[in-house]
């Protein structure tokens, strides 16, 4: 288990990690899920020992590691780079963690035989890494983490410098992968559908700070925050600032209203928000929320639609399930089911609601 | 803007035995937006620096405008090209970096600094013109690399090779539908390289496919999703991939798992492999009508979910979408309007849809 | 970002050899040189307190002035040769291919030679009666010669010294040029720049780092210049090539005025302290400029 207390880092005026606290457990996947210099690298340099945190507490199984030199924790990295030994064999970088352990020739042979096998690499063993494909090396780099039975596995964005089609590919091995190291898994990305496809729990970061953490897709389904959801979704999250009068929703600064009554939530300004994919082109019962804009701009994929919008001076964007063009500066209506609806407060937090029952 | 020729192009390294590019034939139109997709080592770089004068083919010729352009150098070519890697004049400000084509060509002062002021109104960036270039964040550096070919008002085409590598996923959307509306304004030729088939179909009017040197396909992002005429392209355009599914046919019927399934036609063929194409959005799931699935794994991605199984030994993976119901031990129906049938990899035959 | 090393104490045990070599070999020598500068001598072990004394003179001497508006004048012509020069020669050489090593071995080896024997090479080199270059000159009726003539004495110490070093600002220039990533050269042709814009608006500002140390080096070792002058014309015609550091020596061995001696040196190693710590004030502060503006990856 791994505790991570209060954990606090600046340079300066510069702020990298600002009180971090999140406990992870053996055999979970933990998804650091960020933009860049949200301090998801930041974090994981704290965790394998090669930075020091100004303040806070580092616990391994409930004792202080932070004094730790970095070559005695069992910790395994992998990076955005694909790093092997050039000059080593395929086999001999997967070995090398065994052999600094000074593992006999034996059971080297039997452990990097397994690990090949999983990782489809046993055809390439006595090639050399840079004869390999991306994807190919970043595998190598992948078993000797594997081989090396850390307690903590840390991975800083080891797919994003691979092809979409190799990335797809490996998101899908890693789970079953990461199930087999019984390590705490921490695992970084920019990319929320990464986060999604691989699962287990995932830790929102934003400015140094952690927005929410819990499993991947409770995070998901009902984001603590304004921000949480805005980096939990791709494409980006559709929102508009409403005032609540008497239950009543209208657009602020307009008076506009949205043909919904609220209980529960009292007077005053909030944020309403709602994922591209919950909008439909028809109303699909009675109690579907009316929004409308004038198109900016169509995206085709062949069999998906994206239309981005206006919104109230708002760029929001629908994602339809098949193939319709719509000509720039059209008007559009896009409907959208009840419970489908975001609504924060003006600090950003999530707010409970019920819909009114009509009379 | 200008039509852009390849005839009988190739290209073969110096000391590479084999061709990086095969022989191909091309003919894209004044104003279009094409993409070249394909994965690493298929030669779409090497298509895209052959384009803009960057390398010289070894073999064949390039037009613009039927004028052979394949002894011109790349300024003489007049292209505008937005790298993987944003290049910014570290020393220079964010409008001096887009008045720096300009100037080059000895143009007005008065005319620099009218499309300047256009092309940061256009980039949304007016408020860092006076900014050191080096100071902004790599998708602000990306925008000022297209800034330096919209300035240009005689460019020829505008190329990108993978343009939004380095920039994280929010800003990507902003970006692509940025230089979508400016293709919609300004009708540039432009052609977009890149592995990601989310940014090619979204981009581009056609997209051209290239496996190993060679164009596999060229179609609309539709023609490509619906009826890849290769399995290469089914495989590699959709997310999951279309399923590939071995079968057998008989007359015009296709076999699969002990199902018949109606063609389109009769096939005669002396293939040694047939197989069916049916994409993952057009299979459903039922409780009991259908071919049995043994599920695998399920992959809740929130906007649908991934269910991953197999049939026969054959992996099949399928698309529910979110708030429908899996079954306990589903059985799958495939929408026989959207079958492809594939004979030793190219498509020979479709389903009969009803 | 900077790493930050785990703490760990045993790495002050690790180092205290070291400490304790510069303790005695740098430290302790000058606090002696100190010593003497203050105090005034008359032979055997008397010492007297002088003060600031010896300091008020060499300032005030015309001597001191004139060694060091020489060795000033040196640096600068050293500096305003071989800097462009060797970012000429950088440009020049070839990028990849087998001529990359044959220039990177010719660039080399004058630096493997040592400074007295460089001194003596050009010595004989320049020679009238049996030098290659001095008789080759008179033989086409130049009359060079640099034991008597002032500027024939400084053309052979600055010639002699750009030949010794222009290889080492080569060299720096050329590992920051090969480490310009190819596409600003694409971007460049693309935007029709010329060559020269190239240069002023990507090759110079990549290289600005490496060139500030070339700047550093050859400043400071210019301005310490000794061997050679010493070897080839020892100070001579006349004092014209008397720098500091031979004046120095003059003073204190050939003399054997310590106090004056010890003063001068200090004076002279403050002023070299002087200038790099404006080098580097200048240098760090472009590396701020840089990093609070970096953005860049994480």
């Amino acid at each position: 288990m791994l505790e991570l207390r209060n954990i606090t880092r600046h340079e300066g005026a510069e702020i990298f990690l600002d009180d971090v606290s999140l406990t992870m457990q053996r055999g979970d996947l933990n998804i650091l899920l960020g933009p860049t210099l949200s301090g998801k690298t930041s974090l994981m340099r704290i965790m394998a020992g090669l930075d020091k945190p100004n303040s806070g507490e580092l616990l391994f199984d409930g004792v202080s590691v932070l004094g730790t030199a970095v070559q005695k924790r069992n910790v395994a990295m992998v990076y955005q780079q694909f790093i092997n030994y050039p000059a080593l064999s395929v086999f001999e970088n997967i070995a090398s963690p065994l052999r600094v352990a000074r593992v006999e020739q034996r059971q080297i042979d039997k452990q990097v035989a397994e690990v090949a096998e999983l990782l489809q690499l046993t055809e390439m063993l006595d090639r050399t890494p840079d004869t390999l494909s991306g994807g190919q090396q970043q595998r190598v780099a992948l078993a000797r983490a594997l081989i090396k039975k850390a307690d903590l596995v840390l991975l800083d964005e080891p797919l994003a410098n691979l092809d979409y089609k190799l990335r797809e590919e490996l998101r899908a091995e890693l789970p079953a992968l990461f199930a087999a190291m019984g390590a705490v898994l921490v695992y970084a990305t920019t990319e929320p559908t990464e986060a999604l496809v691989l699962g287990g729990n995932t830790v929102c970061l934003h400015q140094g700070r952690v927005e929410q953490f819990g499993p991947t897709l409770d995070l998901y389904r009902t984001p603590a925050s304004l921000r949480s959801a805005k980096i939990f979704s791709d494409p980006p999250l559709n929102s508009v600032k409403v005032e609540c009068v008497a239950g009543q929703l209208a657009l602020a600064g307009s008076q506009q209203k949205l043909e919904i009554e609220l209980e529960q939530v009292p007077d005053g300004n909030y944020t309403l928000a709602v994922r591209p994919h919950h909008l439909s082109r028809e109303p699909e019962t009675a109690e579907d929320i009316e929004v409308q804009g004038n198109v900016s701009v169509t995206e085709l994929t062949g069999s998906e639609t994206f239309v981005h919008f206006s919104m109230a001076d708002n760029p929001w964007v629908a994602l339809l399930h098949d193939v319709e063009d719509f000509a720039v500066a059209s008007s559009v209506k896009f409907y959208l089911k009840p419970q489908n609806l975001f609504l924060f407060d003006s600090d950003d937090a999530l707010v409970e609601w019920q819909p009114a029952i009509k009379s | 803007m200008a039509s852009i020729q390849l005839q009988s192009l190739a290209h073969r390294y110096p000391s590479a035995p084999d061709y990086a590019l095969h022989s191909m034939q091309q003919n894209w139109s004044d104003g279009g937006a094409y993409a070249l997709l394909g994965p690493s080592g298929c030669g779409k770089t090497t298509l895209l620096n052959i384009i803009s004068g960057l390398l010289r083919p070894s073999e064949g010729r390039v037009l613009f405008d039927d004028i052979d352009v394949t002894d011109l150098t790349t300024e003489q070519r007049n292209i505008a090209q937005v790298f993987q890697f944003p290049v910014v004049y570290d020393t220079m400000t964010v409008a001096e970096n887009l008045a720096f084509p300009l100037r080059n060509r000895g143009i007005g002062k008065n005319e620099i600094e009218k499309r300047v002021a256009d092309a940061l109104q256009m980039l949304d960036l007016q408020e860092r013109a006076n900014d050191r270039a080096r100071s902004l964040t790599a998708d602000d550096k990306q925008k000022i690399s297209l800034g330096r070919g919209l300035v240009r008002t005689d460019v020829q085409a505008i190329l990108f090779d993978e343009p939004l590598t380095v920039i994280d996923p929010h800003l990507k959307w902003q970006l692509r539908t940025e230089l979508k509306k400016i293709h919609q304004r300004f009708q540039h030729t432009m052609i977009y390289v890149t592995h990601d088939q989310t940014e090619a179909l979204t981009f581009a009017d056609q997209v051209i496919v290239m496996y190993e040197g060679a164009v596999v396909q060229i179609g609309t992002p539709q023609q490509l999703f619906e009826t890849p005429e290769h399995t290469f392209v089914g495989r590699f355009i959709g997310s999951p991939g279309m399923n590939v599914l071995p079968c057998e046919v008989d007359g015009s019927d296709a076999v699969f798992a002990g199902k018949r399934i109606p063609l389109n036609k009769a096939i005669a063929s002396s293939a040694a492999r047939f197989e069916l194409g049916i994409r993952p959005e057009h299979i459903t799931l039922s409780a009991s009508d259908g071919i049995p699935l043994t599920v695998t794994a399920l992959e809740d991605v929130g906007r649908h979910i991934v269910v991953r199984g197999e049939i026969e030994g054959a992996k099949v993976s399928a698309l529910v979408k979110d708030g429908v119901a899996i079954p306990e031990n589903p059985c799958v129906s495939f929408d026989a309007a959207h079958i492809n049938l594939y004979a030793d990899d190219y498509r020979v035959g479709s389903g009969r849809g009803d | 970002m900077a790493i930050q090393k785990v703490q760990n104490n045993k790495a002050w045990f690790m180092v205290m050899p070291v400490l304790i070599l510069v303790a005695i070999s740098a430290i302790i020598p000058l606090m002696t040189v100190v010593n003497y500068s203050v105090q005034d001598t008359f032979g055997g072990n008397e010492f007297f307190w002088v003060g600031t004394e010896w300091f008020q003179e060499i300032l005030a001497s015309e001597r001191f002035h004139n060694a060091l508006l020489r060795t000033l004048l040196f640096s600068g012509l050293i500096l305003a040769i071989e800097i462009p020069l060797g970012i000429l020669i950088a440009l020049a050489m070839p990028k990849r291919g087998w001529g990359v090593s044959v220039c990177l071995v010719l660039m080399a080896l004058p630096l493997l030679i040592p400074w007295n024997v460089v001194g003596t090479i050009w010595q004989v080199f320049g020679r009238v009666d049996i030098g290659l270059l001095g008789h080759s000159l008179a033989s086409l009726g130049i009359d060079y010669n640099y034991t008597q003539n002032n500027l024939d004495a400084w053309l052979t110490l600055i010639l002699m010294d750009v030949w010794h070093w222009t290889s080492l600002v080569v060299l720096l220039c050329y590992s920051g040029l090969v480490s310009i990533p190819e596409v600003y050269y694409q971007a460049a042709r693309i935007d029709g720049a010329s060559r020269w814009a190239v240069f002023r608006f990507i090759q110079l500002p990549k290289i600005k780092r490496v060139l500030l140390i070339a700047v550093l080096l050859r400043f400071m070792d210019s301005f310490m210049i000794y061997t050679e002058p010493f070897v080839v014309t020892g100070g001579g015609p006349g004092n014209i090539t008397t720098f500091l550091s031979i004046d120095l020596v003059q003073m204190a061995v050939g003399q054997f005025d310590l106090g004056p001696a010890a003063a001068m040196s200090l004076i002279y190693f403050l002023i070299i302290l002087l200038v790099c710590w404006v080098f580097y004030t200048v240098m760090t502060s472009y590396d701020n400029d840089e990093q609070s503006n970096g953005g860049g990856a994480q």
